[in-house]
């Protein structure tokens, strides 16, 4: 009843996830870390104060992390085909993906920043650090592993969104998973999707985990 | 004329006074130790100098200059020639001891030659050559306080201010970073301006003090004067004597 598992089926779906995802985190990230700091910077009492800015961006970071993600495709169908010139496909599923997740990478790059310890920012003050050069030289360096956390998580979510995307024809192992396995019946397609779809998980996680790791120079044995 | 010169400086928050028209000078050379419990307002204080503080009232001069005046870019310039150490050491946790060491020198844009250069002789000036690759993880309080020291250094400022630079330190290491001073202070003509809490600080490095209670200088002078003849009840009470009975409310 089960036919053999149709393998290049499979390796398709699995490039189409690999290239949602990739492109997705690379803008995530590329949105994700100025807006963070924007949101910080902005903020009372920071260097670049604009209140306003900062309620504004709080606001629309908020919004963009309250809506379903589902709904968010169905939302920036217009945005979709006015960037690309389609509304379909596995590019054109990354637009929904990126607006959901930058907006929540953000937040994790905006509570990174404020985790630093306050007075190592007050020495690089104490010692005539312009505001770019507490940015570039104190903030970034000193929250690149939870940054780096964050878009491990960030990436997570994206691979478990991409799954939906097949929603707008974006293909992918969710979408295989859903059509072959889900509506046809064809348990082991759906299972070795969903197999291949943990394990790239597991692997995103692993090699996130390492890098923040490494980066990390605050508990070091001497 | 004097080298920093807070001129009758005040703070008010919306209803707390945290300096209420203080005036110091201080001379090139000197090492001034403001003590003083907490609250008394000594953080406050020490940061108008370097324009950390703006004072609500009042005016701060360093040679001459009132502070006040200064567009972002000349403070920050002023900044980079006065150096901090401060309680918790505030070294940047992702930089070895040489990077961070070498930062106040890249923030002002000296060429890569001359940091390495300046680094090696700092390294070598405070006795950690050979933790230079080092993460201040890696270090001891009295280490980190070290670096803190040799990155303050750096620029070679006329003015070095402390913010409780060895109150996270046991007594031994406390005395050998205020030996470290000491001798730095003696080779190089540096002013140090320390805020304490501990007399015996004042007592070791200082050689003129001010003693600050909620917010008023109670009783300023050399520490030989001040030590041997206390006339305020707070300085009195910092030297660990008690207070004549009714307070000799002479202040000096």
């Amino acid at each position: 009843m089960s036919p053999s598992l149709d393998w290049a089926l499979i390796w398709q779906g699995t490039g189409e996830t690999l290239l949602m995802v990739a492109i997705s985190t690379f803008f995530s990230a590329l949105i994700g870390i100025p807006l963070g700091i924007l949101l910080v910077i902005t903020d009372r009492g920071q260097f670049w104060e604009i209140p306003w800015l900062q309620k504004v961006l709080g606001f629309i970071v908020n919004t963009f992390r309250a809506v379903p993600f589902i709904v968010l495709i169905l939302f920036l169908f217009p945005v979709t085909k006015w960037i690309l010139g389609t509304s379909l496909g596995t590019t054109a599923a990354t637009i929904p993906l990126i607006a959901g997740a930058a907006p929540f990478f953000a937040r994790m790059v905006e509570t990174a920043i404020r985790e630093i310890d306050r007075g190592v920012v007050e020495a690089a003050e104490a010692m005539g650090a312009s505001p770019i050069t507490i940015v570039l030289q104190v903030f970034l360096p000193e929250a690149m592993p939870a940054i780096v956390s964050g878009l491990t998580v960030s990436c997570v979510s994206l691979i478990s969104y991409s799954a939906m995307a097949g929603m707008v024809g974006g293909g992918g192992l969710g979408d295989l998973a859903l059509r072959y396995g889900f509506q046809m019946f064809d348990e082991k397609m759906m299972f070795a999707c969903g197999i291949l779809l943990v394990v790239l998980v597991q692997m995103v996680q692993w090699i996130g985990d390492f890098v923040s790791r490494r980066l990390d120079k605050r508990n070091l044995q001497s | 004329m004097s080298l920093i010169q807070l001129q009758n400086v005040s703070k008010r928050y919306a209803e707390v006074t945290a300096l209420d028209r203080v005036s110091v000078d201080v001379q090139t050379g000197e090492m001034l130790g403001i003590i003083g419990h907490s609250g008394a307002g000594k953080s406050t204080l020490l940061r108008m100098i370097n324009g950390l503080e703006q004072p609500t009232d009042g005016e701060v001069f360093i040679r001459g200059k009132n502070i006040a005046h200064l567009s972002k870019s000349d403070l920050r310039k002023l900044r980079s020639k006065i150096g901090m150490i401060f309680q918790h050491f505030n070294l940047l946790s992702s930089r070895t001891v040489y990077q961070n060491i070498a930062f106040p020198m890249q923030i002002v844009g000296r060429k890569k030659s001359e940091i390495a250069l300046r680094v090696e002789e700092l390294l070598d000036r405070v006795g950690l050559t050979d933790k230079r690759n080092a993460y201040p993880s890696q270090l001891s309080g009295g280490q980190k306080q070290r670096v803190g020291i040799a990155r303050a250094l750096a620029n070679q400022p006329q003015i070095v201010l402390c913010d409780e630079a060895t109150s996270a330190l046991d007594p031994a290491t406390t005395d050998s970073i205020l030996q470290l001073i000491q001798e730095i202070n003696r080779e190089t003509g540096i002013t140090f301006v320390f805020i304490t809490h501990e007399m015996s600080v004042v007592e070791k490095v200082c050689s003129h003090v001010a003693v600050l209670e909620a917010g008023n200088i109670v009783e300023t002078g050399n520490v030989a004067d001040v030590f041997s003849n206390p006339q305020h009840d707070v300085t009195q009470s910092f030297l660990g004597l008690k207070p004549k009975k009714g307070g000799d409310r002479n202040v000096s």
